[in-house]
């Protein structure tokens, strides 16, 4: 049961997609303006990575080698297709805001890394758990990215005061804000490491 | 406004305004990844507009089929396909007819199909309903845009290697914050163009 307690954890610190393999990146910038278009985000990516993980490991053993590739993209852009007309249907402000990001999910690299490295060699179960545990980690990067930048651009947090009109750079929700808060908590995130391995060493 | 100088807005918008990587946010991970010399920031470029073009001038005709049959919710899917065997394609007929050219392009060809800069353009060009010329020189201005940013981008990164920078702002972390800081010189261009 460790083994697949892992298989979940790992995704969201040691294997984190975002601070530590640097994955999906283009969403992961453009889509974080705000706390909940940062959750909107990541709980769409969450659900195709899920869906084709569990799907790419049922049928990995009827798909030839040397299409694998392709085959996996049609699976992904299913899902993808399916999130897209269902998010247009019930949640249609997200929708809108996400825009283009939402049918962009198809050439997310987590979705097609994870099918390739994890789902084409493993059980359904552990996949299943596989596909969770990035998606978590990957929508609390964005959590944390969102909030970052809407607590310094606006004031809020998920659109709750916290300094309100005290202290605002609006910069941080325009584009050269993501590039730089995500560097800065890349940095952090570094440091953090770099201090826990000086403190393991003693 | 006519055709041609609505035209010249496009590509003029399309490289500074609404610049691929700098504003839109698209093709990150190529724009990360290979921008550690100007070399290859260079072949990447060139990769990305013979495919960017390409490729959306093919799938604005397949869209044209796809309305025809009222087939438009199934765009994601037949774009992303037909852009992979485009990339497969033109990689498989460079390599017989210019050995050179698929020498110099060889390892960022299979890249590209995962870069999102290219899906990401044929679905706006669809969006902004643009006409077939149209969306030939949006695409042409994207991926100069993208072209220019990646080689900027490269040359600081060059400079860059020679300074002395903390321990863990090193690699990706400082990488990030100096795209910023050309994104924001790039905010300068906001409002030059109203389409």
């Amino acid at each position: 049961m460790a083994g697949a307690f892992s298989d979940f954890t790992k995704g969201i610190i040691k294997e984190n997609p975002t601070y530590v393999q640097a994955l999906g990146m283009c969403p992961t910038l453009a889509t974080t303006t705000s706390a909940i278009n940062g959750l909107g985000m990541g709980v769409a990516t969450l659900a195709v990575l899920t869906m084709s993980n569990v799907t790419i490991s049922l049928v990995r053993k009827f798909i030839p080698e040397k299409v694998r590739i392709p085959a996996y993209i049609v699976i992904i852009a299913s899902f993808v297709t399916v999130v897209d007309l269902l998010m247009h249907g019930f949640t249609y402000d997200l929708w809108k805001t996400l825009g283009l990001f939402i049918p962009l999910i198809v050439v997310n690299c987590i979705i097609l890394g994870r099918a390739e490295a994890f789902a084409s060699k493993n059980n359904v179960f552990r996949s299943l758990l596989d596909g969770l545990g990035m998606g978590v980690g990957f929508t609390l990067s964005l959590i944390l990215l969102g909030s970052v930048r809407e607590l310094l651009g606006n004031g809020t947090v998920f659109g709750v005061k916290v300094w309100g009109d005290a202290f605002k750079l609006f910069m941080m929700i325009l584009p050269p804000g993501a590039y730089i808060v995500l560097g800065l908590l890349a940095g952090l995130f570094n440091f953090i490491g770099i201090k826990k391995n000086e403190k393991a060493k003693g | 406004m006519g055709e041609g100088t609505k035209i010249f807005l496009i590509v003029l918008s399309a490289i500074l305004v609404n610049n691929f990587v700098l504003q839109r946010f698209l093709g990150i991970c190529p724009f990360l990844g290979v921008s550690k010399k100007i070399d290859t920031a260079v072949g990447m470029s060139i990769a990305v507009l013979f495919v960017m073009v390409l490729a959306s001038t093919i799938v604005w005709f397949i869209d044209r089929l796809l309305i025809t049959l009222n087939l438009a919710f199934l765009r994601t899917i037949v774009f992303i396909l037909v852009i992979a065997t485009l990339v497969q394609f033109v990689e498989i007929f460079l390599k017989k007819s210019s050995p050179s050219l698929y020498e110099a392009l060889g390892i960022y060809l299979p890249l590209i199909t995962t870069n999102c800069a290219i899906l990401g353009l044929a679905l706006l060009n669809v969006q902004m309903e643009y006409n077939l010329l149209e969306t030939v020189f949006n695409s042409l201005g994207a991926a100069l845009g993208f072209g220019l940013a990646l080689i900027i981008f490269a040359s600081i990164r060059e400079k860059l290697e020679l300074e002395e920078i903390p321990k863990s702002f090193q690699g990706l972390a400082n990488a990030l914050i100096t795209a910023g800081l050309v994104s924001m010189a790039f905010m300068g261009f906001q409002g030059l163009v109203k389409i």
